[in-house]
């Protein structure tokens, strides 16, 4: 256990990581291209990311699995090198738990504890404690065949687990489970990782999964990291239209850096907004639909941004209302908690859009 | 395993149904009904094969006190069980390379390793017999090892074409093997040869035993190959029963080949048990 030794050091330091795969007629393929990351001691933190975005092959090259082409891998500062997989202090949780079908659940959790050749007794002690930690006591003496998938789920964290490694790597390990139980074993994740206190490096593709419960996110796309934030901050400010898109709706409104703090929107409109882009690159200003109001033509606060619009859809989803707005050079999407019948604005209606400055973002790409 | 399959209740009405069962019948009797003959004949108390003249043990009595079939039963299960151990460990190590690892000149080896189940028998011993007589001396240098000496030529072409049939039933096993299980083994700290023999090993047995079982069966049926590379007084059983027929059929060898078939059903059997004792595990899926 390494609770105070390691705390001050970053638990997975990534400088400058490439992995190139290359097939046999010579094609080149960069699945992760030049990542610098650093993952503090005791976090939680998503590797988010589309399929094919290089997330599963970063967390496989801290397992060990992949060697990196290119670039350094620390764990808690010491260099990983080309160290096999068997002799680094991490665990992983693998996408198709990959559990030993021909042992017991018991026998898989104590598999990498009987590899390290920790003594029979305390070995059965830490076994019934990861077990009873994943809530599988009753189950130690079955076959994983005769297990749910949400069971195997428990039991690959507990085999992971029981191993106290320094940074516990998980690939996607909600994605073969249903939707509810997928929102009950996030839930228990969390927790787990709060009651263990151990590093934990998550991969999935689902935003909601990550934005839920990670400390920070690390949002990759074509083999680069783009951006690495807390959950709110990807969320409020992204620095890429990819970003801004992958999580959650979002609507974007080209416009060119005229100034330190100012923007030209393509209709002509000046919005004071602050970006650290050179003068006259492209950009576009990306707002959340609820973060937009809908104003009768003319009635918008000064204070606020505004961009004049016809409503051209009107959806009603129960507990709100998205608008779709015509602006003469675009279209927006507005989502304003329900109104009753007669607040709401009609097709057709001539509208004004308006937004709190700090609720827009300038995104590149 | 034959999970979601249904299998139909309604059968068919009237004359196909006869015509079905008529046709049963006739594929039964043609696949058993020369092997009861076989058998009843090696019972019977005549020189001559064809004219039954009553029930005696004397055959069974003559081969067990032939001194000639004794050695040759001798060779041909010392041929088997060193040329199976050796193919099988041969083969799984070669299904384990070509299933696992990617390395230059794997496609060639692929092709090539499956030549012996492709190309015809006699081939296959003029190769061998033209590769003992050229080449025999050249591995004097190793000691214990004689390949003038027709038991080790016996053993190593044998072994040359169950490599082939071992790896083919084991790379079957191990294509349906999650890779990922060999990873987490290594992750949970195991070296690559405690990987291999606490996950890889147990759960490629079933293919393993049944790759063993089928080179038995093959090394004890072949008669080809033994024939060309075998030396005088080291004939194996097959070879010496392909001999008796040439001095003519008597019950004798009707008795031999029921001891043959009777091993052979024993392997099947075991076979079979072993891979419903593999089939229900993973039913219980």
């Amino acid at each position: 256990m390494n609770e105070t030794t390691n705390g001050m050091r970053p638990a997975v330091e990534l400088a400058g990581v490439v992995k190139r795969f290359g097939d046999r007629s010579g094609t080149e393929v960069t699945a992760v291209d030049h990542v610098d990351l650093t993952i503090t001691d005791g976090e939680f933190f998503s590797l988010l990311g589309p399929s094919g975005c290089g997330k599963t092959t970063t967390l496989r090259m801290v397992a060990g699995l992949e060697l990196p082409t290119a670039g350094s891998i620390r764990i808690h500062g010491e260099e990983m090198g080309l160290r096999p997989p068997n002799k680094r202090p991490v665990n992983t949780v693998f996408q198709s738990y990959a559990l030993f079908p021909h042992m017991t659940v018991a026998a898989n959790v104590g598999f990498g504890l009987e590899m390290r050749k920790v003594p029979q007794s305390e070995r059965r002690e830490l076994v019934d404690w990861a077990i009873e930690l994943v809530e599988m006591g009753s189950m130690a003496h079955r076959k994983p065949t005769q297990l749910s998938g949400g069971q195997q789920q428990r039991v690959a964290l507990a085999r992971a687990l029981v191993n106290r490694p320094e940074v516990l790597l998980l690939d996607e390990p909600l994605g073969a489970l249903d939707l509810k139980l997928r929102h009950q074993m996030q839930h228990e994740l969390k927790n787990l990782q709060r009651e263990v206190g151990i590093t934990f490096v998550y991969v999935t593709h689902d935003q909601e999964e990550a934005v839920t419960m990670s400390d920070r996110i690390g949002v990759m796309h074509d083999g680069k990291l783009l951006q690495v934030d807390t959950p709110e901050a990807i969320y409020e400010r992204p620095t890429t239209r990819f970003v801004a898109d992958f999580i959650g709706q979002t609507n974007f409104l080209e416009a060119t850096v005229a100034g330190a703090d100012e923007v030209v929107l393509a209709n002509g409109d000046r919005l004071r907004l602050a970006s650290d882009h050179d003068a006259g690159s492209a950009v576009a200003v990306t707002v959340r639909p609820e973060r937009l109001t809908v104003h009768r033509r003319g009635e918008a606060p000064t204070d606020r941004h505004t961009v004049d619009g016809r409503v051209e859809t009107v959806t009603y989803l129960g507990n709100a209302v998205i608008y779709g707005i015509g602006v003469d050079w675009m279209h927006l999407e507005v989502r304003c908690p329900a109104t009753l019948a007669g607040d709401r604005r009609e097709v057709g209606d001539d509208i004004t859009v308006s937004f709190e400055p700090e609720h827009a973002a300038v995104v590149t790409g | 395993m034959s999970k979601g399959v249904a299998k139909s209740t309604a059968e068919p009405m009237g004359a196909s149904r006869w015509l079905l069962r008529g046709h049963s019948a006739a594929v039964f009797a043609f696949f058993y009904a020369p092997i009861i003959v076989l058998c009843v004949f090696s019972f019977n108390d005549s020189n001559a094969v064809g004219n039954w003249n009553g029930f005696t043990l004397d055959w069974y009595g003559d081969l067990f006190s032939n001194k000639n079939i004794k050695s040759s039963i001798w060779v041909s299960v010392k041929v088997c069980v060193f040329s199976t151990l050796i193919a099988v460990v041969l083969g799984t190590a070669a299904a384990l390379a070509l299933e696992r690892f990617r390395w230059w000149g794997q496609k060639a080896f692929d092709a090539v390793l499956y030549l012996p189940i492709i190309i015809p028998d006699v081939t296959m011993a003029v190769m061998m017999l033209v590769f003992f007589s050229e080449t025999a001396s050249w591995f004097n240098w190793i000691p214990g090892l004689n390949l003038q000496d027709g038991l080790e030529k016996l053993v190593f072409s044998h072994v040359a074409f169950n490599i082939s049939f071992v790896s083919v039933v084991v790379r079957a096993r191990l294509a349906n093997l999650d890779a990922s299980m060999e990873e987490a083994a290594s992750d949970l700290y195991a070296s690559r040869w405690q990987t291999f023999r606490r996950v890889t090993l147990p759960q490629i047995m079933p293919g393993v035993i049944g790759g063993a079982l089928m080179a038995v069966t093959i090394s004890l049926d072949d008669v080809v190959v033994s024939s060309f590379v075998s030396a005088v007084g080291g004939t194996p059983l097959s070879v010496y029963v392909f001999g008796m027929l040439r001095k003519g059929v008597t019950p004798l060898v009707n008795s031999v080949s029921v001891v043959m078939l009777a091993a052979s059903m024993a392997f099947v059997v075991a076979s079979l048990l072993i891979s419903r004792a593999s089939g229900s595990e993973s039913e219980e899926r």
